[in-house]
Parts: structure tokens; sequence; C-alpha cells
């Protein structure tokens, strides 16, 4: 072998385990954001939402950054329980915000939380149909149908247990024809008409736009969903995480969740 | 073939191996199994018998099996003749084609899974017409696993039979023409049993593709146990609430993928090279 292609093979060999350290290291770059001042928030945010927080916390994160130059707030939305697994297994976050208080509850046993997780919003389901109806479909009980194409979320999930709630709670038994891993996945679903009705969130129908119809149904208010936020006891950017989360609670962010269709707590 | 095997003799009997071979082989190596050894010493032992023979596990391994077979098949049934052109054929614009067959390499296959939903789903521009004339609807069922499966695995199928075509000589084909072959029979008789490594290496890659497939599975097929849920799917719904099981599950995967390549490699591929 000639001195120039072993030096190169060497060369990406380094190169290589550079690669291995620099993704080693990511997580703790976002971690570098100074601990701000009392007064002026600075520095990355990590902030973990759920999934149906998607379009809301990302406008918050943008008002936010807007009223705090030199703060940068970064989202890792996902199903809230894969999210709660995420910070157990120590990601670093600053802020937490659940779809389900199991969830909080799952980080807040493990030492993840500091001080008391707050309910900021509430959120309600509703019979998602796609645009025109086309099964039509008027309330639960036309879930139990076996000739329409029925999604729920999985029972695992936030959304699929408040849905076996609210069956429960109208004595029905739904006959789904698939158990999606997500709320996001169902309305995708019933956008692209592949199913004819679907349980899912009242925000996600809003979000949803002209493609999917809500119904709503007197059920739901037994399977109302509880939304927990918290600072995270190892947050890299504690006065950061505390500022994002008085930013939610504050009028001004509860004017935008409210606006999305959630309720407040 | 043969001065590929010749070659490999004689690097073996020239001794000890460069170091900057093995080095980075012993990292890639390490790379690829210390993470399964992750799970393995995770694993809640205790309660693993328990999980492993209930129904569930038992419904959706069956199911993937059966799933990741019967795409494979197809695979196959497509995908032998397809490299067949793409390396031997005359057709236009090969080039163009060679990279259309590797899109769903590079799709993310949750968006294969959207894809296959926009075409084949029930308002699909083939699937509404499936559904009216025939009334076939593939989303949500078994069939729909399969094919979602197919749509991922099949690039590796033909991508490693085009690749073992291009590398047989063609003269011997050629052979077989002037002594007043037809195409098909030189095809069977000559060009498959000179690709045959090769076909089954593919075949085993596309197996193997099919049966961890995820993504376009649940994007497509969605998920109900017994008719979609296949092992990936129950794995991942595992780890939403119970990361012991989704552990488990994963373990009985492994294991059984691992069985089925390791036999299959002695018997197929150790046998023919």
């Amino acid at each position: 072998m000639s001195r120039s292609s072993r030096s190169s093979a060497l060369a990406a060999a380094a190169a290589l385990t550079l690669v291995a350290c620099g993704s080693n290291d990511a997580p703790a770059a976002s971690r570098t954001g100074t601990p701000g001042g009392p007064a002026a928030v600075t520095g990355d945010i990590t902030v973990f939402a759920a999934s149906s927080l998607t379009e809301t916390f990302t406008r918050l994160g943008k008002d936010f950054e807007a009223a705090n130059p030199g703060a940068k707030v970064t989202f890792n939305f996902g199903g809230s329980s894969a999210l709660a697994q995420q910070i157990n297994s120590g990601a670093p976050a600053d802020v937490f915000a659940s779809a389900a208080p199991a969830n909080m509850k799952q980080v807040s046993d493990a030492g993840g939380v500091s001080g008391s997780p707050k309910t900021f919003v509430r959120n309600k389901l509703q019979i998602a149909v796609p645009a025109g109806n086309p099964g039509k479909v008027t309330g639960l009980a036309d879930l139990a149908k076996q000739d329409l194409k029925i999604a729920l979320c999985a029972e695992q999930v936030p959304c699929g247990a408040a849905a076996r709630k609210a069956l429960q709670a109208a004595g029905v038994t739904a006959a789904p024809d698939t158990l999606e891993q997500d709320v996001k996945a169902v309305l995708t679903k019933v956008s692209l008409g592949e199913v004819d009705a679907a349980l899912v969130y009242r925000t996600d129908v809003k979000a949803a736009g002209g493609k999917v119809e809500g119904i709503a149904f007197p059920e739901a208010d037994q399977a109302v969903n509880d939304y927990p936020i918290a600072t995270l006891a190892k947050a890299p950017n504690a006065a950061g995480a505390k500022a994002f989360v008085d930013f939610v609670l504050s009028d001004k962010g509860r004017a935008v969740l409210g606006a999305a269709g959630f309720d407040g707590p | 073939m043969t001065r590929a095997a010749t070659r490999r003799r004689t690097t073996r009997a020239r001794g000890r191996p460069p170091v900057v071979l093995v080095l980075p082989a012993v990292l890639g190596l390490a790379f690829l199994v210390v993470p399964l050894a992750g799970l393995l010493v995770r694993a809640p032992w205790t309660t693993l018998l328990g999980q492993l023979f209930s129904e569930e596990v038992g419904q959706a391994l069956t199911l993937s099996l059966v799933c990741a077979s019967l795409a494979t098949v197809i695979c196959l049934v497509l995908g032998v003749p397809l490299a067949w052109q793409l390396a031997r054929g005359d057709l236009p614009g090969r080039g163009v084609l060679r990279a259309l067959v590797t899109v769903p390499l590079v799709l993310p296959p949750v968006v294969g899974g959207v894809a296959l939903l926009l075409v084949l789903g029930r308002r699909g521009l083939v699937g509404q017409y499936l559904d009216a004339w025939f009334g076939i609807s593939l989303p949500f069922t078994t069939a729909g696993v399969v094919v979602a499966e197919a749509f991922v695995a099949m690039p590796f199928l033909v991508i490693a039979v085009e690749g073992a075509l291009r590398g047989a000589d063609p003269r011997f084909e050629e052979a077989a023409a002037t002594l007043g072959a037809s195409r098909w029979l030189i095809f069977r008789r000559v060009t498959l049993p000179a690709i045959a490594p090769g076909v089954v290496a593919g075949t085993v890659l596309c197996w193997a593709r099919a049966l961890g497939e995820f993504g376009a599975t649940i994007t497509f097929a969605g998920n109900f146990p017994g008719r979609t849920t296949t092992m990936p799917l129950a794995v991942y719904l595992a780890l939403e609430t119970d990361p012991g099981a989704a552990i488990v599950l994963s373990i009985v995967l492994l294991i059984l993928s691992i069985v089925v390549l390791v036999s299959l490699r002695d018997r197929w591929i150790g046998g023919a090279a």
C-alpha cells in the first residue's frame, strides 16, 4: 500500500472518529446557553411538547423570541409518552408540556420535574370526518358500524386513552379498522379520506382546516384531557425554562392557545 | 466470480492483514453490535418467558413472517425481471430508470406510505377504481401490509440482482445464443444459475428489510392487532407504555431473523460460493 493512500485512510478514520464525537457533543452544544440574568432571558431553551401542541407552541416560541431577543426556543414535538421516556433517559430538555398527566407523572416520579407541574390547557375530543362527511356520521354510535372505516388512536397514547373513556361513557363498542400511533397520524387518514370517521382532539380538527369536519358529542365532556407543563430538574437553561413556562401561562399565551380551540384550565 | 475467488485466496495467503484495515473493521463491527448488546443487557429476563408466549406476540410474529415472506415473493417475481431489464435490456434512459428504482431507498418510509395511500388508497389515483369496480380496498388490510413491505424492500433485491448480472460474463449467454437457445431459455438455464448467489443475497436483504418495515406499513396499512400489527409496530406501541415489553419483542424479532438468515446463509450462500 502506498504512503499516500495509507495516510488518506488514516485521515478518513480520524474524520469518522470526529464525526462520532461531534454527534456526541450535539446535546452539549444546546447546553451552552448562558443562564440569563434576572431581566433578559438568553440562550437556547429546549421545549419537549406533545404533538397536538405543534402549531400553537411553534407560534408561542416565535412570540417569545420576539419578546426576548437573545433567546432561542427549540422544540421537540412528539407523542407525550415517547417524550417522557426521552427525558427520563437524559435528553437535555428545559421544559416538558405533556398531553396527559400520566406522562408528566412518569417524569416527576423519576425526579425529573422541578417544582410542580401546572395544567395550562384542556382539550376535548371531537369526531373528525372527511370534508362532506361521506360516511354520514352523526354521533358516537356510528363508530360501532362495521361497514364504516374507523380510525382511533392506540390506547397507549393519550388520545387513545381519552377515546376509550368517551366510548365507555357512551356505552359504544367501537369497530376501529386501525389504531394509530399518534393523533396526527389519525388526522392524516381522515384528511386523505381513507377513513369515514375518527376521534381526535378538537384542536386538531381546527388545525386541519377545510379538509376535515368536526362533530361535537356530549360524552366528550367525560374524557377531557388536561395538559400539564413543567420546568425540568436537569434543565440546562433553568432561567429560560421558567420564563417560557410563565409566557405560556400568561394572558398572551392563553390567547394563542384559546384561538386554537383549547379550553382554559 | 472465479477470478475474485482466486484474489481472495492470495490475500489470505499473504499473512497478517494491515492494521489500517483491521482497526476500522473492528470499530465498524462494534458500532453495529454494541447496540444489540445494550438491548440484551436491559432485557427484563425474569418476565421474558411469560411475555414471549403471550397471544399478542404470537399474532404479531406470525403476521410479520407471513407478510415479509409474501412481500419477498412479490419482489422476486417482479424484481428479478426488472433487474434483468436494467442490466441486459436495451431500454432508453436506463440511468434514469435505475435511479427511479432506488427511490423507495431514499424516501422516508412514512412518506412512502403516504404515497401509497395517494395511489392505492380508497380515494387514490388507482385505488378509487379498485374500490369501485372490484370492491378491493388495500389500506387497513393484511394485503396492504404486504404491499407496503414490498414497496420498501424491492430496491434491495433489484440492486443486488442487477449487480450480479453486470458482474456475470455475458459471453456464456452469447455462446448459448449462437447455439440456438431462445432468450427465455438462456435466462433460465444460463443467466439465472450464474447469478444465483446474487439473487439469494438480494432475497435475504429484501426479506430482512420487509421484516423490519415500520413507517410505510403503519402509514399505509394502519395498526390493528391480528390484521396489520406486525412486530415492528407492536414494538413501537409497547415502547409507549412498557419499554421492557418492547425490548422483549425486539429480541424475539432479532433472534428469529438471525436464525433464519444464518441458516439460509449456510444452506444457500455458503453452498454456492
